[in-house]
């Protein structure tokens, strides 16, 4: 029988949540946790290992993380990997696409992912992995696991595969050539689709052309010491009695909290500021919150002259497992009394 | 969220730990922190070391600011 090897993050991998977010890797044999479902899907092969690994430590140590994981394989044989599902966790869909990669081009067998279409993980490896359309939670981990299986069996069979589309994974923009099943040739079709346009009727181009997730780069500001910045965090600090009830997670609320005056953001133990966001462990910031929303540093600048002055708020929410719509929006709610309130340049901290 | 401040004409730069994420979202202006849970300052060194780690990440962002770019940028000193 052939081997698989699948990926988990600490929480999936049950080694714990937030708190052991910066635990290094480990090979372990067998299946984990939800790996049972994949495990008992997947008739082509058997999940002979399973790697765990912290978020924020593959985040923040990718290198080493990388490293360590590919030594553990080294003397393994295996047909296919496996990482996830990440739904809608940005860093652990980061940590999946960065392994899926290392092991492709390392190992050359095929990776395959599942991540909810927000999580940024997909702009970011669908075209080195095979990442299907997963769910925004873990609540469809069995659907997710199972797609994720199936396309391995189909993989490890030699199936002739379909579309992207048809298979459900995100396109990853290879050309492959087919024959179509009504032989109609390219320019009979491009003749159609130019008519419907014309027409005004609904078409499917056969080369759509990608969105450019960007926007115009804003102008330098000219006389920094004339000024004004604000400082805009979306790491979850707020005042102690979290006035706004901004969410822990998935927000769509946000607040603006007064900074007049303070030399420095005081602590949760002052009972002034502390973290709300469920995605980190809150530990350090609570203790300090100048570490996520770096007032006292800023207000040097303020002093030394560098910076003209600090706009009397800080504006704040929580950035994880938000849509982008949300984001969007809370954005845009922002920017109009950020606009109101001649705010020159604005530094973003996220967590 | 930075996209949409961008938009409305305000320069903004973003400080965050995982860079290549800010950058496949858009972020034009670009400082890296040393962490998610503590981006700013790391509670196992001194609160000096914490204070001048930050300070001296909060002037590569005022640079930022102030400098012309023609792509997407990271600025570390």
């Amino acid at each position: 029988m052939k081997k698989g090897i699948l990926y988990l993050n600490q929480f999936f991998g049950q080694i714990g949540g937030e708190d052991k977010a910066d635990f290094a890797p480990i090979i372990k044999d067998g299946v984990v946790g939800a790996g049972m479902i994949l495990n008992s899907i997947l008739d082509t092969a058997e999940i002979s290992h399973t790697i765990i690994c912290g978020d924020n430590f593959m985040g923040s140590n990718e290198d080493e993380a990388v490293d360590k994981i590919l030594k553990y394989l080294e003397d393994k044989e295996f047909d296919i990997f496996f990482a996830g599902p990440a739904f809608q966790a940005g860093r652990y869909g980061n940590a999946c696409g960065v392994i899926c990669k290392a092991i492709k081009e390392k190992f050359d067998v095929p990776v395959i992912s599942s991540m909810h279409i927000e999580n940024p993980g997909v702009e970011m490896f669908k075209k080195d992995v095979y990442i299907f359309q997963g769910g925004d939670s873990a609540a469809k981990m069995k659907n997710d696991m199972t797609e994720m299986a199936e396309f391995g069996n189909k993989l490890l069979k030699g199936e002739v595969l379909k579309t992207a589309e048809e298979e459900g994974y995100y396109v990853r923009g290879i050309r492959r050539e087919i024959y179509r099943a009504d032989s109609k040739p390219a320019n009979v079709r491009a003749i159609e689709m130019l008519l419907k346009k014309i027409n005004g009727e609904d078409f499917v181009s056969e080369l759509p052309i990608p969105e450019l997730r960007r926007v115009e780069i804003a102008a330098p500001i000219k006389n920094l010491s004339e000024a004004k910045i604000a400082i805009v965090t979306t790491g979850g600090i707020v005042p102690v009695d979290n006035p706004d009830r901004i969410q822990s997670a998935s927000a769509t609320r946000w607040g603006r909290y007064s900074i007049v005056g303070m030399d420095r953001l005081a602590n949760r133990e002052s009972e002034a500021f502390k973290t709300i966001h469920a995605g980190y462990d809150p530990a350090a910031a609570d203790a300090d919150p100048n570490v996520c929303v770096p007032l006292d540093a800023l207000r040097q600048y303020e002093k030394d002259g560098k910076i003209g002055s600090i706009h009397e708020y800080f504006y704040t929410t929580v950035g994880t497992g938000t849509t982008e719509a949300e984001a969007a929006r809370m954005s845009k709610e922002m920017v109009e009394l950020l606009i109101e309130d001649k705010v020159d340049g604005v530094i973003l901290t996220s967590t | 969220m930075v996209k949409e401040i961008e938009k409305a004409g305000i320069t903004i730069v973003q400080m965050a730990n995982l860079i290549p994420v800010a950058k496949s979202v858009g972020a034009n202006r670009m400082v890296p922190t040393i962490s998610i849970p503590y981006p700013l300052g790391d509670p196992n060194t001194s609160l000096d070391e914490q204070w001048k780690l930050r300070y001296k990440r909060v002037g590569w962002a005022l640079d930022a600011l102030t400098t012309e770019i023609e792509d997407q940028t990271l600025f570390e000193g």
